[in-house]
């Protein structure tokens, strides 16, 4: 790896104003200032702010790599500003644009001030073209685990938002499933219905799968747990919303779901969970 | 036989075997499979890739749509390197599991198809291939 000479961490010293300067021009070439998410002023404070570490990252650790102690500042300045452009709901090419709009402006400042001495200028150009790419894919990385934390949450809250435990009348639980059973969600499940029989004192619940698509062995053996869990409670279960083409994959299967009650639709599980109750539908 | 189109679904982790599922759904969708039938196939695909993932340590899904004399079908071969099946008759027998499943994986998936052929030996990996026509 070429180490950056004296002559052109002075270069970078000398004219970080003029640096700065041509590569804000540079940026709004590129369109990055005409965006609504973030004002000329804010890129502005950005492109200052990380220059001014970007020369202090070459002063202090030359040419070798941009892992070591004197880039932590810069690193740490990447990661802030990757993390905010991936909230704000910019391209990854974007992001990494805001580093390869400085190479310009860099390389015209080298071409300039090392112009007496071409093999220097051809090492030094090397040099720091790889400290931006290195800085650059720093970027990329960063902001790609951003958006990564983003879909994590996002996956968290769906968790969260996919499980309601219903009242459908007193003692009567309703548990519309949807989607994947996977085990993660499954357990989120199974608790929030354990606690929602206790909560409200009733006597049966209802597993509605009409909204899971498939329903393989492992699905079923979830089924099968929740079932004998809410019964060692001293509830009931019903699951209803068993669809012809489920049922005939069910035997298939071999799957043994005698013992626990089953109906095609919700609405003959709510009758049948009211006639447990002692309770009956008449016309008024 | 004449394979329409092919390709591959790689099924590493266990989030895959939703994606391979849903793959599987919209295969059997285009090769024209009846519900009952698009259900058993879904199922059963959804079976091998997770025994692949769980079992296997990951592999890959090849699918193919064939014609076939007027009908056509969808053939899946699921493939892991994984450390493979030592007595493949136990393997198939019901209720049986070297895991914590109901051990009806295997079994139930060959029930849901209409062809079914398993290879696999210690060391060797597992390749299960299963089809199922219109």
């Amino acid at each position: 790896m070429a180490e950056l000479q004296q002559r052109t961490l002075d270069a970078l010293q000398k004219n970080e104003g003029w640096l700065l300067q041509a590569w804000n021009v540079d940026l709004a070439g590129s369109g990055a200032d005409q965006d609504r998410r973030m004002s000329a002023e804010e890129l502005g404070q950005q492109t200052a702010d990380f220059l001014q570490l970007l020369v202090k990252g070459v002063r202090q650790g030359g040419g070798a790599g941009i892992t070591d102690e004197a880039w932590a500042a810069a690193r740490g300045f990447l990661e802030k500003l990757s993390r905010s452009r991936a909230l704000q709901g910019f391209e990854s090419q974007h992001t990494a644009n805001f580093i390869f709009s400085l190479k310009r402006p860099l390389f015209t400042l080298l071409q300039r001030d090392l112009s007496d001495d071409p093999r220097l200028l051809a090492e030094q150009l090397w040099a720091i073209s790889e400290i931006l790419d290195m800085l650059g894919l720093f970027t990329v990385a960063s902001f790609q685990k951003s958006r990564e934390e983003v879909i994590r949450r996002q996956q968290e809250e769906l968790l969260e938002l996919s499980t309601p435990v219903v009242k459908l009348w007193d003692g009567v639980l309703a548990l519309p499933m949807i989607g994947t059973l996977d085990s993660q969600r499954t357990q989120v499940v199974m608790e929030s219905l354990l606690e929602r029989i206790v909560e409200t004192g009733s006597e049966i619940a209802i597993i509605d799968i009409t909204g899971v698509p498939t329903v393989d062995t492992l699905v079923a053996q979830h089924l099968l747990k929740t079932v004998t869990a809410i019964r060692l409670m001293g509830a009931d279960c019903i699951i209803s919303g068993v669809r012809p083409q489920i049922a005939q994959t069910i035997v298939h299967l071999g799957l043994d779901l005698q013992g626990i009650v089953t109906k095609a639709n919700l609405a003959d599980a709510l009758a049948l969970a009211l006639k447990r109750t002692g309770l009956s539908v008449v016309k008024a | 036989m004449s394979v329409r189109n092919q390709g591959i679904v790689p099924i590493r982790v266990e989030q895959d075997v939703v994606l391979a599922r849903q793959a599987v759904r919209k295969l059997a969708q285009e090769c024209g499979l009846r519900l009952v039938d698009q259900t058993k196939l879904i199922t059963a695909a959804s079976e091998l890739a997770r025994n692949a993932v769980i079992y296997g340590g990951g592999g890959d899904m090849d699918w193919q749509i064939l014609d076939e004399e007027g009908r056509s079908g969808l053939r899946l071969t699921f493939r892991d390197e994984g450390p493979g099946i030592g007595d493949i008759r136990q393997a198939m027998t019901d209720g049986w599991s070297s895991g914590t499943g109901l051990g009806l994986g295997l079994s139930g998936a060959k029930r849901l198809v209409s062809e079914f052929e398993l290879d696999s030996a210690p060391g060797k990996g597992t390749r299960v291939s299963i089809a199922r026509w219109t």
